[in-house]
């Protein structure tokens, strides 16, 4: 399992638009991923629980994931919310 | 009086059509002993209304915006979310729930999460997971979706009008929208702003007093509603209509001549393409003239180099088709991202700093002169400007005006006909170019300001490049140093210049643009009505303060951010 903490920069936190490529990206691996934010965790595979997970700029989101590409899909996933959503 | 968000300027009466939505309450309990069968139903109900989103897209492709576009997209996302799908079939399973039920129970739990959180844009979502349920719901009900007997001139009430219906409903008889839900960047607004349609949105309970067919108010500029208006308020309501409308129609019959602002600047709008497929298009959407003719796409097409009398018959018929219009060749643009089977270009390390464009051209005079030639020819048959592209100085051009001179002798010589007077320009697309403006605009007759590669280049981002491409902002504050100075240049020395790269295509750039001094805009065909609508409903004065804010600002998230909110206040 690899747990990994990124602040989110943009002040409106994660649009529709890429909340749904985040979620396709996730799809392609074929480990359980979720997205925690306080003590509420939901998991990665629906646009819908981003956008109810309630992101905002400022906030601290968790990745977790975990299976067998667990590695390659944290790597994948640490590049996208880096480079797409500039949050580290 | 019932106060709501105007969202869509000027004023509509009429008699209301209240929609009423079907799903009562007994519907969210209702039970089935048919689970299987109500999941069925459910799948079926979702898959339908893809179909109908996906098929809007595809029948509206030409004539949507980018933005509509992007709402319908985010709706089969939505209409397609695992998670929605797990929880309404867990439902149906676990409490006997019908379809109908469990979809509603499922999305207004969504719509009250949503509606509780701290965003205003995660709030502003809850309106599109009410337009997924209810479009699932009418599909499980097998209803199409229909306002088609509403009686003319309505003022149409409503929860809210999904992306769906606004796209594709035939809105002809409603002179007005009034909301229950909604903001004023909600889809509803956008639409009716788009149609020129009143709406006044998020008016919330206060709604319910109306009643089916009674005489309604709606002024979307200042956000009122009102029923059972007197017969001072009427009358009242009644002039200020009157002038409103007089004014928008004057607006409106621009449309189809000269784009030019409130207080009477002139703004020339002009097609970018690719070939004589596009022409008509390029007119019918209101183009005077072509300010960017690629002619990559004859190349590309092509087995090996076209001849010089192919490609004369291709630029002739563009410049025919034109309408005496003017119409801006520029010689080939290959290399960089554009490879031509035929011709053997060499790998390189870094291709947009390599063998590209006027690089080639210069080094292969003899196809270079036969272009040069066609064009010339072509320049007989209407009014033609012969552009040279990645131009980096004076050296280059100069080389170029040299081949074209030469070509004209050759012309001369055989006794063809060339329009003697024709144009001289340069894309202005590399920072050397821009910051070298002022001795350029000695030597042509226009600039044409090309943002995509000037943008690349100034800010050492490739833009097709995924990792950096976000830092890939046409507004960033050294770009529009760039802009301006080429602008004064041009202004300076009294020669023409136009932006042809796809900041001219944004609307939210163009009073910037115009306030900064810009006369002229090329862009593809299918952003000029929404560039125009910008300019109409603006003023050069307004722009000048615009131009004079934005130059000001130290970063593009607060420029993005000001257009943003600018383009929101003067409804475009």
């Amino acid at each position: 399992m690899i747990l990994k903490e990124y602040t989110v920069t943009s002040t409106d936190g994660i649009h529709a638009r890429p909340a749904t490529k985040l979620v396709k990206l996730a799809r392609e691996y074929r480990s359980v991923i979720s997205l925690k934010k306080g003590d509420k965790q939901v998991r990665l595979n629906s646009m819908l629980n981003v956008l109810t997970a309630g992101i905002k700029g400022g906030d601290t989101i968790t990745i977790i994931v975990e299976g067998e590409d667990e590695e390659a899909a944290s790597a994948a996933i640490d590049q996208f919310l880096a480079e797409e959503l500039k949050n580290h | 009086m019932i106060e709501g968000i105007g969202a869509s300027h000027g004023i509509a009466i009429g008699h209301a059509y209240v929609r009423v939505k079907n799903h009562s309450k007994e519907a969210t309990v209702a039970k089935t002993d048919d689970a299987e069968g109500e999941i069925q139903k459910f799948r079926h109900a979702v898959n339908r209304s893809i179909d109908e989103v996906e098929s809007l897209i595809r029948k509206s492709r030409m004539t949507m915006t980018d933005e509509e576009r992007d709402i319908l997209e985010m709706q089969v996302e939505m209409l397609s979310d695992p998670q929605l799908h797990a929880d309404v079939v867990a439902l149906i399973n676990n409490e006997n729930s019908t379809a109908q039920a469990a979809v509603s129970t499922v999305c207004d739990q969504l719509i009250v999460l949503l509606g509780e959180l701290d965003s205003d844009y995660l709030r502003g979502r809850a309106s599109d997971v009410r337009a997924c349920s209810e479009q699932i719901i009418r599909n499980i009900r097998g209803e199409s979706l229909s306002l088609t007997d509403i009686p003319a001139g309505s003022v149409l009430v409503a929860d809210d009008i999904t992306p769906l219906e606004a796209l594709s409903l035939d809105l002809t008889n409603v002179s007005g929208i009034v909301t229950r839900f909604g903001g004023r960047t909600s889809h509803t607004a956008i639409l009716a702003r788009a149609r020129n349609i009143p709406a006044v949105v998020g008016c919330g309970d206060g709604l319910s007093i109306i009643l089916q067919g009674e005489m309604l108010i709606a002024d979307g500029s200042e956000g009122h509603v009102c029923a059972r208006p007197s017969d001072e308020t009427m009358q009242a309501f009644v002039m200020r209509r009157r002038a409103f409308d007089q004014e928008r129609k004057e607006l409106l019959s621009q449309t189809t001549g000269v784009a030019k602002t409130i207080d009477g600047r002139e703004v020339r709008l002009q097609a970018n393409i690719s070939g004589p497929q596009d022409m008509s298009d390029a007119l019918a959407l209101g183009a005077t003239g072509v300010g960017l003719f690629r002619t990559e796409l004859l190349f590309m097409s092509h087995g090996n180099f076209p001849t010089e009398d192919e490609q004369f018959g291709y630029y002739r018929k563009v410049v025919e088709e034109a309408n005496g219009h003017p119409v801006t060749i520029r010689t080939l643009d290959i290399g960089g991202d554009k490879p031509l089977p035929y011709f053997d270009l060499p790998r390189e390390e870094n291709p947009f700093l390599g063998y590209r464009a006027i690089r080639i051209s210069l080094r292969e005079p003899d196809r270079f002169l036969e272009q040069l030639r066609a064009i010339l020819r072509a320049s007989a048959y209407g009014k033609v400007r012969i552009m040279f592209p990645m131009i980096v100085g004076l050296q280059e051009l100069r080389q170029c005006k040299s081949l074209l001179h030469e070509a004209r002798h050759q012309l001369l010589s055989q006794g063809v006909a060339f329009d003697a007077q024709m144009p001289v320009g340069v894309m202005i697309e590399t920072p050397a170019a821009a910051i070298m403006a002022d001795r350029l605009a000695r030597e042509v007759e226009f600039f044409s300001i090309g943002t995509n590669d000037l943008c690349q280049y100034t800010l050492a981002v490739d833009r097709g490049n995924k990792i950096v491409t976000s830092l890939y902002e046409p507004l960033h504050p050294s770009m529009l140093r760039l802009i301006g100075n080429i602008i004064d240049q041009a202004a300076l020395h009294k020669i023409d210049v136009s932006v042809c790269g796809e900041l001219a295509g944004d609307p939210r750039a163009t009073l910037l643009l115009i306030g900064m001094g810009l006369g002229s805009f090329s862009m593809s065909a299918s952003s000029i009505p929404v560039v125009k609508r910008a300019i109409i409903q603006g003023t050069h004065m307004r722009a000048l303060q615009i131009a004079s804010d934005v130059l000001d600002m130290n970063d593009t998230d607060q420029i993005n951010e000001y257009l943003t909110e600018e383009a929101l206040n003067r409804n475009i």
